[in-house]
């Protein structure tokens, strides 16, 4: 869930809205004159809260721009946050972002790699680097999609089906998928319409990404309804699994659930449902997998 | 015809109770139309100042007035003006409750007008000049049921009772909409007029809307009704209520709504032909939505729903999730209309919906309240009078009288509001006390007061988020830290009152900086 910097009422509780991640924007939401009050904000609010379990990430102004040095030099020094690159083109945007980073890191005593990275692709060049981009830094733990600049650079807006944004989307995901991190999806600017957040997320999560950035915590409870597997999606994936503990134990080589054969895929597949549905709340302990 | 003597009666000392002997000279029948009769032999009088005079008012008397049309209240300045222009004194102001609208009597409070004042509530520059001390004698804050035992009780004696009414026959059949057009101002119940209406002395409806007789059905019955006043204006439609009240978007009053549901759902309560009453605030309104969900999925019908009454309850019933509505107050259009379209939406008045010391109370059937909370503290005791500056700005309202009826009350509140803490140590006015309130829900956790084991019980295993209160209170000033105690003068300002009469804290006036 992104977070405007400035904006001390949701920065103090952001964590009560039930998002995975909580993301501290300090790039567009803030106007240039609040700039340095946000940062402080910013920081300032993650020595002094609990954000519990929440992965939190904070979205940096241009690192080549004095603003966004001092936004780094800020929030690497909490150790509690990812730095999230905006519009990012390159390899080289994210190494050289890397770069300062690494420096704060050594000149504080953080162990250097420790800050873990994100970078938002927000243009048609970014998108057709997107695999160079994914592979540049083993800091990344994701890349996203950032919509808005993105259809402006195409020359073209967002229309309700999405249509405009299918190759980025597609691009980003096999980027994401073959350097082995997340796929983010854009937001949803439409706060009111929740039916169409409803669409695009059924959308993003039929396309394989791994979750979706929300402007409105109203937009958390359905994208997580639709990211949360059903009971009867639950129940097959505990089969195979149970399937395979049974072979196991039985030392057979060849597994099969009703007379089909369950090979790699498939068990992978099951256990991606169930890893949601743990973390959706709707698997209890006791039925969890060893 | 036989002899009529009365003296052959046997036993006439032991009967009594009949008159004289009939005499036919001593009848005088009206032979005049229904329409004559509607022109001329009716009870409106020429003037508000005539009615005042009819009434017997006089210097120190005690007057009242009903809050149905909120801040779109024309009546109690109105009256006032005119008890000023005729060189009244001395006057004691007993309305259900006062709020913005009524900054005016602040002019006939210093001018030794109005003497003291009973009521629910106080908002606006009213209640600011109240706290910093404009009165002599301390206002008296009674809860809507405590109001009505006051008033049933002989306590709280009204004289004259100045009540504005949306419709009202020549008659006095008075109500808060017409049959016939709605073009006017609209307010739906006239419960709190009602009780009025039924002890005072004197009673005077004033209305922009006299239509024929019968005014059926009716709030106000005509027995009630000593004189009525036409005037231009009762109030303004657009202060007295909106079309419905809005649904709240803030995403954390629809946490804590979703939770105050999921409280409900899991205490024990929430059975088929449960009753319920929500509030008027953003997150106690959003309940009732989240709760229609669950009544959905669960196939559950409510009983009843009671109280202050809006659009969310209406849409409830017009579901048939809600069989029958009790409605003291309307709170938006919607409610009022659906007051006068259901058959099964019943207005009520006072002393039914909260009254300790009648034959029954409506809130002693309540199976769940949802209420808010300016502040409320470890030992649950709840604020609603007074605001983070000491300054009085809320109403006790049925607070006090739903909290202790209802088998489980549920305080729904934000941990903080802005940089003051919702949950403390101590709140500044103790308004209903803690024995009585049950559950606290906020964004950051759910709260059972300790005397509830039952529910402590019934919420282990569930979802819900529950703590103690003691740790939402050091979660509030973790994050906002502990303000400084408000610096009070010595005088009393204000004495609140418990439903049964008795004093419960101690409102002070606040000290300029």
């Amino acid at each position: 869930m992104f977070v405007p910097g400035n904006n001390p009422g949701m920065i103090r509780d952001a964590y009560i809205y039930g998002s995975d991640c909580i993301m501290f924007d300090l790039e567009d939401s803030v106007s240039v004159d609040q700039k340095d009050s946000a940062r402080f904000l910013v920081y300032e609010a993650l020595r002094t809260i609990d954000y519990g379990d929440k992965e939190l990430i904070v979205r940096v102004n241009a690192p080549d721009t004095k603003t966004g040095v001092d936004d780094l030099e800020a929030m690497v020094r909490t150790r509690k946050v990812a730095i999230r690159l905006p519009k990012t083109e390159t390899a080289a945007d994210v190494l050289g972002c890397e770069k300062q980073i690494e420096r704060i890191e050594r000149e504080n005593g953080i162990p250097v790699g420790s800050t873990r990275m994100m970078a938002a692709i927000e243009s048609a060049k970014g998108v057709l680097n997107a695999e160079k981009i994914a592979l540049s830094s083993k800091r990344l733990i994701g890349i996203a999609l950032g919509a808005e600049d993105y259809v402006t650079d195409l020359k073209t807006n967002r229309s309700p089906e999405g249509i405009e944004l299918l190759f980025a989307r597609s691009m980003i995901l096999l980027a994401a998928r073959s350097a082995g991190i997340d796929a983010i999806d854009t937001v949803y600017s439409d706060v009111n319409n929740e039916e169409g957040l409803r669409k695009e997320a059924r959308l993003i999560k039929q396309l394989g990404f791994d979750g979706k950035s929300v402007i409105n915590p109203r937009q958390i409870k359905p994208i997580c309804e639709i990211y949360t597997p059903t009971e009867k999606e639950i129940e097959k994936s505990q089969a195979v699994m149970d399937a395979i503990e049974q072979a196991h134990k039985k030392g057979s080589g060849v597994i099969a659930l009703n007379g089909k054969m369950i090979d790699k895929p498939i068990v992978e597949r099951a256990q991606r449902v169930l890893d949601l549905a743990k973390a959706a709340g709707v698997l209890g302990e006791g039925e969890d997998q060893a | 015809m036989s002899r009529l003597e009365l003296n052959e009666i046997p036993h006439l000392e032991e009967i009594g109770s009949i008159g004289d002997v009939f005499d036919a000279a001593r009848i005088r029948k009206n032979y005049k139309t229904l329409a004559e009769r509607q022109a001329t032999d009716n009870k409106i009088v020429p003037s508000l100042e005539e009615a005042v005079r009819l009434s017997g008012l006089k210097d120190g008397m005690t007057i009242s007035f009903h809050h149905h049309f909120r801040n779109g209240d024309h009546i109690v300045n109105m009256v006032l003006d005119k008890l000023a222009e005729m060189g009244f004194r001395d006057l004691t102001l007993a309305a259900s409750s006062l709020t913005t609208v009524h900054e005016p009597l602040i002019r006939h409070i210093r001018d030794g007008v109005i003497r003291r004042i009973e009521t629910s509530g106080l908002r606006g520059p009213l209640a600011e000049a109240v706290s910093r001390g404009l009165m002599e004698v301390p206002v008296v804050f009674r809860s809507h049921g405590g109001r009505a035992y006051a008033v049933e009780s002989g306590k709280l004696k009204i004289d004259v009772a100045f009540l504005g009414a949306p419709s009202c026959d020549p008659y006095g059949n008075a109500n808060g909409y017409s049959r016939d057009n709605d073009d006017g101002v609209r307010c739906g119940s006239m419960g709190y007029a009602k009780l009025d209406a039924q002890y005072a002395d004197k009673v005077i409806i004033l209305t922009d809307n006299i239509v024929p007789y019968p005014n059926a059905p009716f709030g106000i019955p005509e027995s009630d009704v000593d004189y009525i006043v036409k005037v231009d204006q009762i109030g303004d439609p657009e202060g007295i209520m909106s079309g419905a009240t809005r649904f709240t978007k803030n995403p954390k009053e629809l946490l804590i709504a979703e939770t105050a549901a999921k409280v409900i759902e899991a205490s024990g309560r929430f059975e088929d032909g449960f009753s319920m009453q929500m509030g008027s605030g953003g997150a106690s309104l959003a309940t009732a939505r989240f709760l229609r969900e669950k009544m959905l999925k669960k196939k559950i019908t409510a009983s009843f729903a009671l109280g202050g009454i809006t659009g969310s309850i209406v849409d409830l019933y017009n579901e048939g999730l809600v069989k029958k509505i009790l409605d003291v107050q309307s709170f938006d259009l919607k409610a009022a209309q659906s007051l006068k379209d259901n058959r099964f939406h019943q207005q009520i008045s006072a002393s039914y919906y909260a009254s300790p010391g009648n034959k029954g109370t409506a809130v002693n059937q309540l199976d769940v309240v949802v209420l808010s909370a300016l502040e409320i503290d470890v030992d649950f005791n709840v604020n609603v009078l007074t605001g983070s500056d000491g300054v009085i700005r809320g109403a006790v309202g049925g607070h006090q009288d739903t909290a202790f009826g209802a088998s489980v009350s549920i305080v729904v509140a934000p941990l903080t509001r802005g940089r003051i803490q919702t949950v403390v140590d101590r709140v500044n006015t103790v308004v209903t006390p803690g024995r009585t309130v049950d559950v606290l829900v906020t964004d950051q956790g759910v709260a059972v007061n300790p005397i509830r084991r039952d529910l402590i019980e019934r919420f282990r295993g569930t979802e819900l988020p529950v703590c103690t209160i003691e740790e939402l209170r050091d979660k509030a000033e973790h994050l906002v830290g502990k303000a400084d105690p408000i610096p009070y003068l010595d005088r009393v300002v204000g004495i609140v009152t418990y439903r049964d009469g008795s004093v419960i804290d101690l409102i002070r006036q606040v000290k300029e900086d």
